[in-house]
């Protein structure tokens, strides 16, 4: 099939990106979207121009490294997967397609399609985690934990942190992501000593990272690979509002002294 | 370079050796931890848990990875599960069970007193990750859920749906991220070591390459753990991220550490085949799909009929038909050969030939196709996502692809490598597979080494040895920083008519030919006169774009292939030297007349420990010590599946 690609081409974060177009011949239906950049790599390489950078590791949907915004979706027209699954007998013969970067404050492009997505892991670092130490763990069937609830927050944990709720969001807000992780570990049993704490912590640092506010356009839920819901945004809020009264009151309802 | 190879096993019986060695080993005072560095390179399950470990007990970590975050790493693509001998299923298992599962799947090439032990640390893993968050699958009751998985008869294996190796990265992750954020542990992303320092007969720090600005740098330290994965890339497609390599194990070798049975690879028989010239990597298919499928290829050679048209008479169940005992349920290595040898006799379909079909008409005849969907349902849309066909109403068509290798860098008991100071922990050394992995025991591993061994093991070496001492003034730094980046440099220069994955595609369908599923003497001495070819050409014809001072992905790439280039044809040589058939390696001379691998038990009972000896006309010249396997607590037999 032909193709005719639009590339976002920006060589790093100082200096202005644009659309390059690329015209492509002989696009195997069967090949993957990373493919297709992959062979349109291998012609600019022969000619001696420099081949278009993007996150790829995987190449099956979890590592999160795919970071395109294809055609205006992020990871493209195909629901619940990632770019690195996106083949191309989902386009049509000789469509044109625009790729670019995701887009949002917190992720600056580095260069081309690839952007900085170290807030994240910076979210995590915050309070994305129970703290216990190597060697300290009890028996793991000690504590029992309901089929459902543990579903629950699997369906939360599978997040892959490539960053589609940011782009997809007209607020690039991150809030789905951060959701997810203090919903996965707020639902378990072992989550609790430090579930309100890690709430206050994590929200706290998502705000500092310039991301926006959710607004619930839900868009990050359309965009999301892995299907997560924003019924997680709603767990996050309902915590939220419980942690920062806990925070200015006392266990009686009297206001604290700030 | 030959090796006076101690494996430091401790005496005594199997079940005391790690408690008492425990007790052997030196400790750290803790107030002198903190005075130490250790690097850590990866981040994948050993990495991660390792960083995150040394972080929590006061040393001064520093952890590298090539990803642009630490989550990334390949562990999180494993998707069936984790053994360990809990026995919560009352069916009998023990540490014993599964120490002697282990070694029996390894065709008795690992070493006993590290499999014991990893059984051992099994069940610690289980409760460390519940206690981290992760969410293991769950009986309705809210206790922890088994399944099945190949090579034992027990029920052992831990699950978080098909996504276990994320839930457990993303648990050592957050036990790395909560030590980072103490600053215990600095975290380097998008940083790729291309060299370890070593000093006087030590390893005392690491060169690595900032991904995003090309600024090469020394990082020092007084030890080096390298957490670095497999190198199952060397056939270009494989099942690994597009990432992974043998540089920093490579490396290592060539400031001479030991590397053990490189030849030593699985092949996984359930991959989705490759669809034409274009492909990148190969999807690998949960084994457990053998469970209702039923694998057949047609009885007339290059029969090109639609699979619904053949009537029952004219299909070849081949597995059914070779081992009616365990038929589509044989294990890994003798699933992956007959498939090969179907195909190759011109019986495969699909594009080139290169598939079998993996057929459920008679499980959803059977059970419904209710029934499969809950099974498999997210396999089969996986499978329907990549190849455009729906495999409810179709065969599936699999054909097996590189998925691990058991080879690696050797290590003691300790797993220090033969370099003081370097250690390799998880998929990058050899330990613990012996010639074959079972299905489960890659994440086993790789936690254990993390969380259990090397925090208890790197604390006496340093016990032993004290800080390295060796300022950032040293020649040694400077003089290996203008080597890496005169590399680098080189790399740049290259203004050739080829891109560098031609090249890999090159080397990675000369090795899968010659070095793969089946090898023969005259095979691998054909390889070992080609792959000298193709790196020559890669040195004369690659082409690399951009600067090295920049993210160049194109240089990176090249990098990779120059070590793979040199990596392959020992793997050729250690292939060569091992005359018998075990586990993954399958030599064509070595069978018996029914075709199944015949081991030697007599000449080939060792690990095959590889050292650089130097350099001739140009070419890597390597010596082998061996290091006798002997076994005192398994009697050795011959596996059979008929």
């Amino acid at each position: 099939m032909k193709l005719t690609l639009y590339v976002w081409r920006q060589k790093s974060a100082a200096q202005e990106g644009e659309f390059r177009r690329y015209d492509m011949q002989e696009v195997s239906p069967d090949s993957s979207f990373l493919e297709v950049l992959d062979l349109l790599n291998e012609q600019l390489i022969l000619k001696g121009e420099e081949p278009i950078e993007f996150e790829h590791d995987c190449r099956e949907g979890i590592c999160g490294c795919c970071s395109m915004v294809i055609n205006g979706r992020p990871h493209g027209p195909k629901k619940l997967h990632t770019t690195c699954q996106l083949h191309m007998r989902n386009f049509e013969d000789g469509a044109t397609v625009y790729v670019e970067p995701w887009r949002a404050a917190a992720f600056p492009v580095v260069k081309d399609l690839v952007v900085d997505r170290s807030s994240f892991d910076r979210i995590i670092q915050s309070g994305g985690y129970i703290s216990v130490n190597t060697g300290s763990a009890p028996e793991a069937n000690s504590v029992p934990i309901g089929k459902e609830v543990i579903d629950t927050a699997m369906d939360a944990a599978t997040c892959i942190g490539c960053g589609a709720c940011v782009a997809a969001c007209p607020n690039g807000s991150a809030a789905l992501f951060t959701a997810a992780k203090i919903s996965h570990l707020g639902l378990l049993a072992q989550g609790q000593p430090e579930r309100y704490d890690r709430v206050l912590r994590m929200v706290d640092q998502m705000d500092k990272e310039l991301f926006g506010s959710c607004t619930n356009h839900g868009e990050c839920q359309e965009a999301c690979p892995k299907g997560i819901s924003i019924k997680y945004i709603s767990m996050m809020n309902r915590d939220f509002i419980r942690a920062t009264a806990a925070r200015v009151m006392d266990p009686k309802g009297a206001m604290k002294a700030q | 370079m030959q090796f006076q190879l101690d494996a430091k096993i401790p005496s005594g019986p199997l079940d005391r050796k790690w408690s008492k060695h425990k007790f052997d080993l030196k400790l750290v005072n803790p107030a002198n931890k903190r005075k130490y560095t250790v690097i850590v390179v990866g981040s994948g399950l050993a990495g991660a848990a390792a960083a995150a470990s040394l972080g929590e007990l006061g040393y001064n970590v520093r952890c590298f990875c090539y990803q642009d975050s630490p989550r990334r790493a390949h562990s999180v693509a494993a998707q069936g599960g984790i053994n360990a001998a809990k026995n919560y299923r009352n069916d009998g298992d023990s540490v014993w069970r599964l120490f002697y599962d282990t070694i029996k799947g390894g065709d008795f090439r690992a070493r006993e007193s590290n499999v014991y032990r990893l059984a051992e640390l099994s069940v610690n893993i289980i409760d460390q990750c519940v206690a981290q968050g992760v969410p293991f699958a769950r009986e309705y009751g809210g206790l922890l859920a088994n399944r099945s998985f190949g090579g034992a008869q027990v029920s052992r294996t831990f699950y978080a749906r098909g996504q276990t190796g994320q839930q457990l990265l993303l648990g050592a992750y957050s036990a790395l991220s909560r030590q980072i954020a103490q600053k215990t542990v600095s975290m380097h992303t998008a940083t790729e070591m291309l060299d370890v320092l070593v000093v006087d007969g030590r390893a005392r720090g690491i060169v690595v390459r900032d991904l995003r600005t090309g600024r090469i740098s020394t990082h020092l330290g007084d030890a080096v753990v390298l957490c670095t994965g497999g190198y199952s890339n060397v056939f270009f497609l494989s099942t690994n991220a597009k990432g992974c390599n043998v540089t920093a194990t490579w490396r290592a070798y060539r400031r001479g550490a030991g590397f053990a049975n490189p030849c030593f690879t699985q092949i996984h028989p359930t991959c989705i085949p490759s669809s034409g010239e274009h492909q990148s990597k190969l999807t690998l298919m949960s084994e457990s799909l053998r469970n209702d499928g039923r694998i057949w290829v047609p009885k007339q050679a290059g029969d090109k009929r639609h699979p619904s048209d053949i009537p029952e008479s004219e299909r070849d169940y081949y597995l059914e038909r070779r081992y009616p005992s365990f038929g589509n349920l044989s294990p890994r290595d003798i699933a992956s050969r007959a498939a090969k040898e179907r195909c190759d006799a011109g019986f495969g379909v699909g594009p080139g030939g290169l598939g079998v079909y993996l057929d459920f008409a008679d499980s959803i005849k059977r059970l419904g196709r209710k029934v499969i969907e809950e099974r498999y349902g997210n396999l089969f849309e996986m499978y329907e996502s990549i190849t455009g066909e729906d495999p409810y109403t179709e065969p599936m068509r699999i054909y097996p692809a590189p998925h691990y290798t058991m080879g690696g860098l050797w290590v003691d008991y300790n797993l220090m490598t033969t370099i003081p100071g370097l250690f390799a922990a998880g998929e990058a050394n050899f330990s613990d597979h012996g010639a074959n992995r079972l299905g489960a025991s890659a994440l086993m591993q790789g936690l254990a080494d993390g969380y259990f061994v090397v925090p208890y093991t790197i604390g006496d070496y340093l016990a032993r040895s004290g800080p390295s001492g060796l300022g950032s003034d040293h020649a040694a730094v400077a003089s290996l920083e203008r080597e890496v980046g005169d590399r680098i440099k080189k790399l740049v220069s290259l203004n050739g008519n080829r891109t560098v994955d031609s090249i890999h595609r090159e080397l990675g369908r000369l090795m899968w030919d010659k070095c793969g599923m089946s090898r023969n003497a005259a095979g691998l001495r054909e390889a070992l006169q080609k792959i000298p070819a193709i790196a020559e050409r890669f040195w004369r014809e690659v082409r690399v774009t951009g600067s090295g001072e920049e993210l160049n992905q194109c240089v990176e790439k090249a990098g990779r292939l120059a070590d793979f280039l040199e990596f392959a044809e020992l793997m050729c040589i250690d292939a060569l030297e091992r005359n018998e058939s075990c586990g993954g390696h399958f030599r064509e001379e070595y069978q018996t007349p029914d075709g199944e691998a015949l081991r030697n038990d007599n000449e080939y009972c060792y690990a095959a420990v590889w050292g650089l000896r130097g350099t001739e006309g140009g070419r890597l010249t390597h010596d082998l010590t061996k290091e006798p396997l002997t076994f005192e607590n398994v009697h050795l037999a011959q596996r059979s599946y008929k």
